[in-house]
């Protein structure tokens, strides 16, 4: 047994008064979760305190919160972990973030997370005919779905979601992940509408800025950036999907200028992006980021020479790189599920994916 | 007042499956759950689901095993309906989105499980239960037009109109603390277990026994309520549960001593026996001093036997839970494991189509009990049941909406309800704390209504819930507000699993023979000439339970001695 001091963030609606801290003492071995914690606050303390929990072991997905300041689910966290990241000695758990808190620990789901949910056509549009028995489909691409099937809906990785922090719109990681789970599932029918549909929605696929929150935040290694960028290239190499967001463009040019410049040349990334400094499409973007520029040069952000002349050339390494991945005939896909590492395997499976289940095993 | 043809308390599988069912048929429906649907606990069911689809197989090996299994207290026509009627179920799922684990041949992949005489159980991983959660409720969410979801409602009680007929219901709504009655031609409950009634259990702290609890108070009686399944491998601390699905990957059970000790149990079958039969060997194992770890408490679970790569697609969650809950890389080295409290065989009596006695009211899923489990659950099954009797109630329930009108409803049972939240808000703070009453109740049950039952330790247990019952009426609470107010909701928790503990208890005293799930070392031989009959507990006037007896239904397969 040890103790641990619990800092909880109150909330109460019917008070008029604004949220509180509210501490507790309680008595647990280390490696009892901070969900075990809180009950044991609730059950000799105080029992106002509100948090939605059941199973306790990680799979109904009802305890979300943010535990010193890293969103998860409070079960699935030990209490030696938790102060082990602590600041100052205490563990610090609050609602979850991007979305209003109802009472305590509380959030509203259905406001944010189930309405995006319910904006990427969640359920199978199943291909005609429906066959007498069970779908004949590959076997991988049933295990591999099953990655994005095994999200909870906790809302973990909607809380940290930096990119739902700038555009509440954006449909998030999610939304996104379980969108996937449609686009990457044979029986579906309508995978370039699924696909069209996030593209070109200004708040769909390209507002995600690749920053790993939601990867870390993730419980069930769903990692639904990696399902986000599976759908990108889905969308554009696949069906070649060149939406209005000029997302797939921007991508596209990155990866050239990169190939080019080896370190990213921003002053020709934008145009690029559009197709180019002279493509009709590049011109009223340009001007439009005009004050943007200006105010570079104006604080020597940009300078002339930088802009127009970028001395530097990708490496032989890095070019190596490049005809590695390219020269795969298939894409490397990470997947938990999709994984092998026995030496008594005879089937090894590609290295990326090994990587992914030995770092994650 | 809301209104519906068909009004679904619980939104796990069986309420949703009766949902989407009812929904079909083209009647109003709600479906109500004191949390959001995907929280439900079918979401833990890990291994799979049983259906003969394979061409070897046959309904008829399917029925005989869950039989065999049930200990011949399973009524074998219900059994017959279930099992002719799964391979067209687990079907269905897979059209409508079920990511199904599939063979080299793109076909559904069947792993073997407890009980069953071949490979028949259809699985997603060992994330089965969540898999087809989730996919109903993107069913729920494709028909939201014609199912009504009313999410993080709490019911309170069952109304029953002069003529006893089930009418509605009253439910608190979780986030406003707002009362409301809701009229129904039919109610179906789907409320799944009791499990909290137990510590530790396998089952979430959701699972508190309100729809049995519920049912009984409205006078519907209970069935098997001494039919309590122990899964033989959970971890010692926590309860949690490992999946069968790991034993039928081909784990091994191992004492103390390296033994692999099932041979001397169930030479036939091994680790792959019936639960009933392999818990009792691993607590005898526990209890002559070969178990492991501290204390001797429990036995290892060897999955490393099992290739790294199967268990790390096949067996993920548990891999997991290893990991997390019991710092133990299962992939690597050997869990200690024991039996604990998973799932009850008994519940609301219903026949086939999920009637209960009460008209009107239905019940599917683990809540109910028609009975296709009887003595002991083969793994597997549950799912199947939610499923089949979840639809068959909410057809059934759809065709008897068409063929009457809305009744009228007072709201006087409303009126009730509110005093009684209003009476323990106000309770001073004099009492026991729930907490305490609950941890009390969960360690009497798990102490001596467990694995191995005698007639003093049932009395024991006996005396204890009925003195839980009188201090639960002064239980104080600490919450006096009415948004989220989780406190009073356990309050009235307690109360639900009260009920279920003392009906238990009391079959458990009644049945004096040892079959499936209850095993009497006073009594423990099987006594097919008193005892192969099903106990009936209702609600007596005095608020006690009256005890009779039901026939078990025989069709084609006479009881034999049961051995694995």
């Amino acid at each position: 047994m040890a103790e641990f001091t619990l800092r909880l963030r109150r909330f109460d609606p019917e008070s008029g008064e604004p949220p509180y801290w509210d501490e507790h003492t309680i008595e647990l071995e280390p490696h009892r979760s901070v969900l075990e914690a809180i009950l044991q606050a609730r059950g000799r303390f105080d029992g106002s305190i509100g948090i939605r929990c059941s199973c306790r072991s990680a799979i109904c997905g009802s305890c979300g919160v943010r535990i010193n300041g890293q969103p998860g689910l409070a079960c699935h966290t030990h209490l030696d972990e938790a102060l082990a990241r602590s600041k100052d000695g205490t563990i610090v758990v609050e609602p979850m973030g991007n979305m209003p808190v109802i009472k305590d620990l509380i959030v509203d789901m259905d406001a944010v997370h189930w309405k995006k949910v319910h904006s990427v056509t969640p359920w199978l549009l199943g291909k005609e005919p429906v066959p007498e028995r069970e779908y004949l489909v590959d076997r991988e691409a049933m295990v591999d779905v099953t990655q994005s099937m095994a999200c909870i809906q906790c809302g973990a990785c909607v809380s940290d979601c930096l990119a739902m922090e700038v555009d509440p719109e954006f449909t998030g990681p999610a939304a996104l992940a379980k969108a996937y789970r449609f686009v990457g599932d044979p029986r579906d029918s309508e995978h370039e509408e699924r696909l069209r549909y996030l593209a070109e929605d200004p708040h769909g696929l390209y507002t995600c800025t690749h920053c790993f929150k939601c990867v870390d935040a993730c419980p069930k290694g769903v990692n639904p950036m990696g399902q986000i960028m599976r759908l990108r290239r889905i969308a554009g190499s696949d069906h070649h999907i060149e939406d209005r967001n000029n997302g797939y463009r921007h991508e596209h040019a990155f990866v050239e200028n990169i190939r080019r410049n080896g370190l990213l040349h921003e002053a020709d990334l934008l145009p690029d992006s559009y197709g180019g400094k002279f493509h009709p499409r590049a011109v009223p973007e340009l001007i439009a980021s005009m004050p943007v520029a200006i105010r570079g040069m104006l604080r020597g952000k940009i300078t002339l020479p930088k802009a127009l002349l970028h001395p530097h050339k990708a490496s032989k390494e890095l070019r190596a790189i490049f005809e590695k991945v390219e020269g795969k005939s298939q894409r490397y896909e990470l997947n938990l599920y999709v994984s092998g590492t026995d030496a008594d395997n005879d089937d090894p499976a590609p290295e990326a994916a090994t990587t992914n289940a030995e770092g994650s095993a | 007042m809301p209104e519906h043809d068909v009004l679904i308390i619980g939104a796990g599988l069986a309420g949703q499956r009766a949902a989407v069912a009812a929904a079909r048929e083209g009647v109003s429906v709600a479906i109500m759950s004191k949390v959001h649907p995907v929280r439900s606990h079918s979401v833990a069911a890990a291994g799979g689901i049983n259906a003969a689809i394979s061409p070897q197989d046959d309904w008829r090996s399917h029925a005989f095993d869950t039989v065999k299994g049930s200990d011949y207290l399973g009524d074998q026509d219900a059994i017959e309906i279930m099992c002719k009627e799964a391979p067209g179920e687990v079907m269905h799922l897979e059209h409508i989105g079920v990511t199904f684990h599939r063979n080299e041949h793109g076909e559904l992949d069947l792993r073997p499980f407890g009980g069953a005489s071949m490979n028949r159980t259809a699985y997603v991983a060992d994330i089965t239960g969540q898999a087809m959660l989730h996919v109903l409720y993107e069913q729920l969410m494709k028909h939201s037009s014609t199912v009504e979801r009313f999410e993080e409602w709490f019911t309170t009680s069952l109304i029953i109109d002069d003529d006893g007929a089930c009418v509605g219901a009253v439910a608190r709504d979780v986030r406003s603390g707002r009362m409301e009655t809701f009229i129904a031609k039919n109610v179906i409950l789907a409320t799944g277990g009791c499990g909290q009634a137990y510590l530790p259990t396998t089952n979430g702290l959701i699972v508190t026994g309100d729809g049995m609890a519920l049912a009984y108070r409205a006078g519907a009686p209970l069935m098997d309520m001494e039919m309590v399944q122990y899964h033989p491998t959970c971890l010692v601390d926590h309860g949690f549960l490992i999946t069968e699905g790991a034993r039928g990957e081909g784990a091994h059970l191992v004492n103390k001593e390296g033994e692999r000790f099932m041979g001397r149990y169930a030479p036939n079958k091994l680790e792959l026996a019936s639960r009933d039969v392999v818990s009792r060997a691993e607590q005898t194992e526990i209890n002559e001093g070969r178990g492991v770890g501290p204390g001797g408490r429990g036995v290892y679970l060897d999955i490393t036997v099992v290739p790294r790569k199967r268990t790390l697609e096949a067996l993920r969650e548990i891999v997991n839970i290893g990991r997390d809950f019991a710092g133990v890389d299962i992939t690597r080295e050997p869990i200690v494991i024991r039996p604990g409290q998973h799932y009850i065989m008994g519940g609301v009596k219903t026949d086939a189509d999920g009637r209960t006695p009460v008209t009107g009211l239905y019940a599917a899923g683990e809540v109910a009990c028609v009975s296709v489990h009887g003595g002991n659950r083969l793994g597997a099954n549950s799912l199947l049941d939610t499923l089949i009797f979840g639809r068959r109630s909410g057809e059934h329930a759809a065709a008897r909406a068409r063929a009457i009108a809305m009744p009228a409803v007072s709201d006087a049972a409303l009126h009730r309800d509110t005093e009684m939240i209003e009476e323990i808000v106000a309770r001073p703070h004099t009492g026991r704390r729930i907490g305490e009453i609950k941890l009390e109740l969960g360690t009497t049950m798990n102490d001596h209504v467990a694995v191995f039952r005698d007639e003093q330790g049932l009395t024991r247990a006996h005396e204890v819930v009925l003195r839980l019952r009188e201090e639960a009426q002064t239980a104080a609470i600490d919450d006096r507000g009415t948004v989220f107010n989780q406190d009073v909701l356990g309050a009235i928790e307690l109360g639900y699993m009260l009920d279920c503990a003392e009906t238990i208890v009391v079959a458990a005293l009644e049945r004096k023979e040892s079959r499936g799930a209850q095993y009497r070392t006073d009594y423990p031989e099987r006594n097919d000439a008193e005892w192969l009959k099903h106990i009936d507990i209702s609600r007596g006037g005095d608020d006690r339970p009256k005890v009779s007896y039901s026939p078990v239904t025989i069709t084609q397969w006479q009881p034999e001695e049961r051995k694995y």
